[in-house]
């Protein structure tokens, strides 16, 4: 089974009130998780249960096959061998990078912990700083030293919490890239916590998405975002319209949608239910005959997101090149092109 | 107040008025450095014989006295204060609540009481003794028991009464050092009290050496415990080469280096920091504090209790015991005199240097550049001078003043004024001012930081004249520390001796000097009941400061 | 719009209105700078409003503090009268230009000679003894003689005295000083300060609690407070009181050292008369009465009684240097103590 980190029917409770219930999971070893989810999911109050933090009132949490947290036992954070990045770096200021580094590595004799501290630097590329102290980085650079930080006592698992929030957009991209390759290079078991899907999906090799405290779903982040099991997961992960649609007795889709591929049960057929619509679902068709008449439209750089209504009212999302530019109150013509199809019942 | 001339924009009467306050700043500034300028210009008179004399004699003991206590007094302060702040501000156990406040009740407490309180009870002819000697059929020399009234006691009393200062400040500090960094250590290995020693002390390190220097400053003022302890320290020697070699240029050439020792100790700090930063700026989590269990939670409760027993409990119950001996025949009219004299005094004083402070501090934030900085430091010095040698740098130059009016007046208009300022209490005030200063202007100072400019910037986006924004929006953010820093100085002023001794105006007695007058006549029973009574005034500032800490912004209580 | 600065002009006059009325303009009133503590006096002060109409105000202090201040106000200063617990002060006043003498024939014979100034300019108003006390179970009264005789080895480790930061032992060495001449008295200094039983510590009434609980055999203080314990509330003062008794030294030679209370008048004094008016009322004979016995002193004057305390110590010879002596040679009396290690 080779699993790093067991998560078994986890609960963390404030008072009366439950932050996580019933959370189960698990990451095997070099594999990247994320747990994803809007501001008091409680993704951030589990990553904080596993690095020893908050206590459990239900579950448990093993790591390499040990237990480290149950309702009755909480291993203290500091005899975990759980490294965290946390969100704004929480940098030692009275410390320079070098010293930064070398906070966890105590237990080594001063040559060995001189060594793997270089070891570090070199790996996060920050050996000509590294007698710099904090507020002289720039915020780039204190992640990694962050990082550094937390993967030079060779934990067992590395936990992120919102590692980019501190950084400039386009930094985060670049930075969330780099994060990865150098993980997996050196095989690390990471968990990160983030409320951005875009960095979940750079980093990620399986999301957990947690609503209200509980996970929702587990899955790779193309199944998450193709195919969302909730209408809660359609509406949190990428853009995109739910619509209510008809379906006839041979699964051709009302408002001529065109006809359904594989997922349609059969009790749908002939019922009403809701379909979800991504913006890539719906192509510009210059020759298309299904003309529809354009809402709104935002300019995103390379793309124009367009929002076209359809003869009941309801509003669907287009994506096309930026240089098709087709005035507000005009009409687009369009092919559905609804490949991956995701519907839920109408209630 | 134009808020920030420099970056919105110039127009002629923003520059004319910034101008006018500018110039305020200065002139205040210089008034209140005269009396300091005055010692200094000591050094510039020749050094008499009597300086010899005191090389050949007194003078080693007098520093090294000194600075065994200032390194004895340093110690305990940073011990006591430090524990109380970590226990208080990190860590949960039952009783702790009570203690955050209890801790800071030696601040009413002055200095020169507990050493008269605690000499009664530990001397040799002292109760505690006493009976030991009793229970035991001891006779001196038989046990050992520490003289009270040596270096070592003279530490442990300033210890006991001054440790709040410390107390205070890192307390803040900890409350208000990010969550985050703490549990990183944490995450990295290192135990609760490793995190401690590793990075919540050095990260609080500022808040530590603001309290250690308070106390230390005021640990060389002292001159009621380390006189009545017999120990020769360099302030003794100043009085005594005052008053008994009679040589007061002398006095004040000793003064003078004393001085300029505090402000070497102040740059040296400075220094020492210049790279270093302490604050880690972060979204503020709750607080999550240690919770302490059996025996850890028992000594905790204990070691607390024990600190505000012996630095407050003890001496204010001997206190009372000794009042409630004679207090039907001291309780008289005159009582009542003082009572009101005392208060009024401190009320007075507290708030003018209230108002200066304020003034000091707009105007600082206003320009800030290294002129108007330099200024308000110098300013702030007056609290680093013996309350004794302030009253000598006051009295000389405002009497100088005073004659020059006189001879002024009498000479164009044959009006002799005689002394309009020398022997009133503006005199006294002026004096208060000069040493007290700091103290407000800190806390007013620390509370104006937390507006930024932006907040004063968008409300004047809004619409808001610059009173609006003073009343509306800057009034309600620094109300707390206008409280603190109010009372404060009332505290301070009630307990307040040497200055007063000096410079009070005739007929006029504080509770401070009734006590002083009557302890050192030895009548310790009499002194107990105004001792007791500034206690007591006391507590309730100390009280209303202790809740308005607890309560602050980054409180997370 | 900024807040208008307020011009200099307005600043001032607020000031000035302010400041009014915290000055008083002197009329029939007399000021004193008193070093001698407010409950000693100021009912004497009042007897005198009393029966003369005339207001006296009062500021108390220590003596040299009071002496700064009436030399920096200069003649301006609203002080009438300097009143001081020692000769040294005194002494020091009128060497500092301060004072100015008076030409009263009653106070000159009223007061013995060599407890005024020979030149008018202070009066002494009270006496007290500095004296030894002693263990009355460990100590014999034939065992004692003179303050000289202190210094002998016998009294190892056996005496308790207060810091010589202290004006009435300075003037104690002042007066032996005089008498002896420097170098007697650095040697007795020596043999003096190497006698302690323990660091000096305290004042006189706690050298008084030391001796009677065993800490020393023997202790050298003024007389008034042996006599405050004697008479007070607190018990334990009481009993240490009755376990010591009082010898007064070198009765064979030159006599007890005594030292003054007393007061002149400045020469800022704005009310001459009146000023005159109230020395001459604390050397009549119920003042002195009550003057002396409110401290457990000696009055000035030898026909005036003494407090029962005082009678039943016996009669006493004292020395009759002028008191004005023991101010000269104060700073060398401190130099001395220095460098002898009197702490």
């Amino acid at each position: 089974m080779n699993k790093q980190l067991i998560l078994d029917q986890v609960t963390v409770q404030y008072d009366a009130i439950a932050a996580v219930s019933d959370a189960t999971f698990a990451l095997a070893e070099g594999e990247i998780g994320c747990l994803l989810g809007p501001s008091g999911c409680g993704k951030t109050t589990l990553l904080r249960a596993i690095a020893g933090f908050e206590s459990l009132s239900t579950g448990s949490i093993s790591l390499h096959g040990e237990y480290i947290s149950t309702p009755k036992r909480t291993l203290a954070p500091e005899d975990r061998a759980v490294g965290m990045v946390f969100q704004d770096f929480a940098l030692f200021p009275h410390l320079n990078v070098r010293d930064n580094i070398g906070f966890g590595l105590s237990s080594l004799s001063s040559t060995d912990k001189s060594n793997r501290v270089l070891e570090m630097l070199e790996l996060v590329g920050l050996v000509a700083v590294a007698e710099r102290f904090p507020h002289e980085l720039s915020g780039g650079q204190q992640q990694r030293v962050a990082l550094a930080r937390a993967l030079a006592p060779s934990p067992q698992i590395l936990l992120l919490d919102e590692p980019f929030s501190n950084l400039d957009a386009e930094l985060r991209t670049q930075l969330a890239a780099e994060i990865r390759i150098l993980l997996k290079k050196n095989k690390v078991t990471a968990l990160l916590v983030t409320h951005d899907q875009d960095e979940a999906f750079a980093m990620a090799d399986k999301i957990a998405l947690l609503n209200a405290g509980k996970i929702v779903q587990i899955d790779t982040p193309y199944k998450l975002y193709h195919k969302p099991g909730s209408l809660f997961a359609a509406d949190f992960i990428g853009k995109g319209t739910i619509i209510n649609v008809g379906i006839d007795a041979a699964g051709l889709l009302g408002n001529n949608l065109g006809s359904l591929s594989i997922n349609a049960l059969p009790e749908d057929l002939g019922n009403t239910v809701k379909l979800l619509v991504r913006p890539d679902d719906i192509a510009y068709d210059e020759f298309s005959d299904t003309k529809l008449s354009i809402v709104s439209k935002s300019f995103l750089g390379p793309n124009y997101l367009y929002e076209l209504a359809l003869k009941d009212g309801q509003c669907v999302p287009c994506l096309t090149h930026s240089h098709i530019d087709i005035p507000v109150g005009d009409e687009l013509p369009v092919r559905f092109d609804l490949r991956h199809v995701v519907i839920f019942n109408a209630d | 107040m134009e808020i920030d001339s420099s970056s919105s924009g110039f127009n002629s009467s923003n520059q004319s008025s910034g101008r006018g306050w500018r110039i305020y700043l200065f002139i205040v500034t210089a008034v209140i450095a005269v009396p300091m300028l005055v010692i200094f210009a000591s050094l510039l008179q020749p050094f008499s014989s009597a300086w010899q004399h005191l090389f050949d004699t007194v003078l080693t003991d007098y520093i090294t006295n000194s600075l065994l206590l200032m390194a004895g007094v340093g110690i305990g302060t940073l011990v006591l204060g430090v524990s109380a702040a970590w226990l208080t501000a990190m860590c949960d156990f039952p009783g702790r609540k009570i203690l955050s406040w209890a801790f800071l009740l030696p601040m009413a407490m002055p200095a020169y009481i507990i050493a008269y309180t605690y000499t009664g009870i530990l001397d040799f002819s002292g109760p505690l003794q006493t009976a030991l000697r009793d229970t035991y059929q001891w006779q001196y020399g038989d046990y050992y028991f520490p003289e009270i009234r040596s270096l070592g006691g003279a530490i442990c009393m300033l210890s006991l009464v001054l440790y709040p200062y410390v107390y205070m400040l890192v307390r803040v500090a900890f409350l208000e050092q990010s969550t985050a960094v703490l549990e990183a250590s944490r995450n990295l290995g290192k135990k609760p009290w490793q995190t401690l020693f590793l990075v919540a002390l050095p990260m609080a390190r500022p808040a530590i050496v603001a309290g250690v220097s308070l106390a230390l400053m005021e640990t060389l003022a002292d001159y009621g415990t380390v006189a009545y302890f017999g120990v020769s320290s360099f302030t003794t020697g100043i009085f005594r080469t005052w008053y008994g070699l009679g040589e007061l240029t002398t006095a004040a050439q000793l003064c003078a280096f004393l001085m300029l020792f505090v402000f070497a100790l102040i740059m040296a700090e400075r220094w020492s920091r210049q790279r270093l930063r302490f604050h880690h700026h972060s979204a503020q989590k709750k607080m999550v504090r240690l919770r302490l269990k059996g025996w850890r939670s028992a000594l905790a409760m204990s070691v607390g209790s024990l600190i505000v027993f012996l630095g407050f409990v003890l001496p204010a119950s001997q206190l009372a015991i000794w009042a409630s001996v004679g207090w039907q025949e001291n309780l008289d009219g005159d009582f009542i005199t003082l009572l009101f004299n005392s208060f009024s005094l401190a009320a007075i004083a507290s708030v003018c240097c209230l108002i200066v402070a304020v003034f000091l501090a707009y105007t600082k934030r206003a320009f800030a550049s290294r002129a108007e900085l330099g200024a308000v430091a110098v300013a702030s010095l007056g609290y680093a001078v013996p309350g004794t040698v302030i009253a000598v740098g006051v009295l000389i130059p405002v009497a100088w003043l005073d004659n020059q009016i006189d001879f002024l007046s009498t000479t164009w208009f044959d009006y002799p004024t005689g002394l309009l300022i020398s022997g009133t209490l503006g005199l006294l005030v002026f004096a208060y001012l000069v040493r007290f200063l700091s103290v407000s202007l800190n806390t007013v100072d620390s509370g104006l930081t937390a507006i930024k400019p932006s907040i004063d910037e968008s409300a004047r986006s809004l619409g808001a004249t610059p009173s609006r924004v003073l009343s509306r929006i800057h009034l309600p953010i620094l109300r707390t520390s206008l409280l603190t820093a109010l009372l404060l100085v009332f505290v301070e002023v009630l307990k307040e001796l040497p200055t007063t001794l000096i410079l009070r105006p005739f007929n006029f007695n504080t509770l401070a000097v009734r006590t002083y007058e009557l302890a050192s006549d030895e009548r310790l029973v009499d002194a107990a009941l105004p001792a007791l009574a500034i206690v007591i005034i006391g507590l309730l500032p100390v009280l209303l400061i202790t809740k308005s800490i607890l309560n602050e912004r980054f409180s997370n209580e | 719009m900024a807040i208008r600065t307020p011009s200099l002009k307005s600043i001032l006059s607020t000031v000035l209105i302010v400041l009014a009325p915290l000055y008083s303009v002197a009329s029939d009133e007399v000021n004193i700078y008193s070093a001698r503590q407010e409950s000693l006096i100021k009912p004497l002060l009042e007897r005198f409003t009393e029966q003369t109409g005339t207001k006296v105000n009062l500021v108390t202090g220590k003596g040299d503090a009071l002496l700064t201040r009436l030399k920096s106000e200069g003649m301006n200063s609203p002080a009438d009268i300097l009143l001081t617990v020692d000769a040294g002060r005194l002494y020091r006043a009128q060497e500092a230009g301060v004072l100015q003498a008076i030409a009263s024939d009653e106070l000159n014979s009223l007061i013995p000679s060599h407890l005024r100034s020979s030149d008018n300019q202070w009066y002494g108003l009270s006496v007290r003894a500095r004296v030894i006390v002693y263990g009355k179970d460990r100590v014999q009264a034939n065992q004692l003689s003179t303050y000289e005789a202190l210094a002998d080895p016998q009294w190892r480790g056996k005496i308790c005295v207060r810091s010589s930061g202290n004006i009435y032992n300075q003037s104690l060495v002042s007066g032996m000083i005089t008498s002896q001449g420097i170098i007697k008295t650095e040697a007795w200094l020596k043999g003096f300060v190497s006698n302690f039983a323990r660091p000096p510590a305290g004042g006189d009434r706690d050298q008084i609690k030391a001796v009677a609980s065993g800490q020393c055999d023997i202790a050298v203080v003024n007389s008034y407070y042996l006599g405050g314990m004697i008479l007070s509330d607190d018990q334990s003062q009481q009993t240490a009181a009755s376990k010591v008794a009082l010898f007064w030294p070198n009765q064979q030679d030159r006599g007890t050292h005594i030292n003054i209370s007393g007061a002149g008048i400045t020469k800022s004094a704005k009310n001459l008369k009146l000023a005159e008016e109230l020395i001459v009322f604390l050397a009549a004979n119920d003042s002195q009465e009550w003057y002396a016995e409110r401290n457990n002193e000696f009055p000035v004057r030898e026909t005036v009684k003494v407090s029962s305390v005082l009678e039943s110590w016996g009669p006493f010879v004292a020395d009759t240097l002028n008191v004005s002596e023991l101010g000269r040679n104060n700073s060398a009396a401190i130099m001395a103590m220095d460098r002898a290690g009197w702490k």
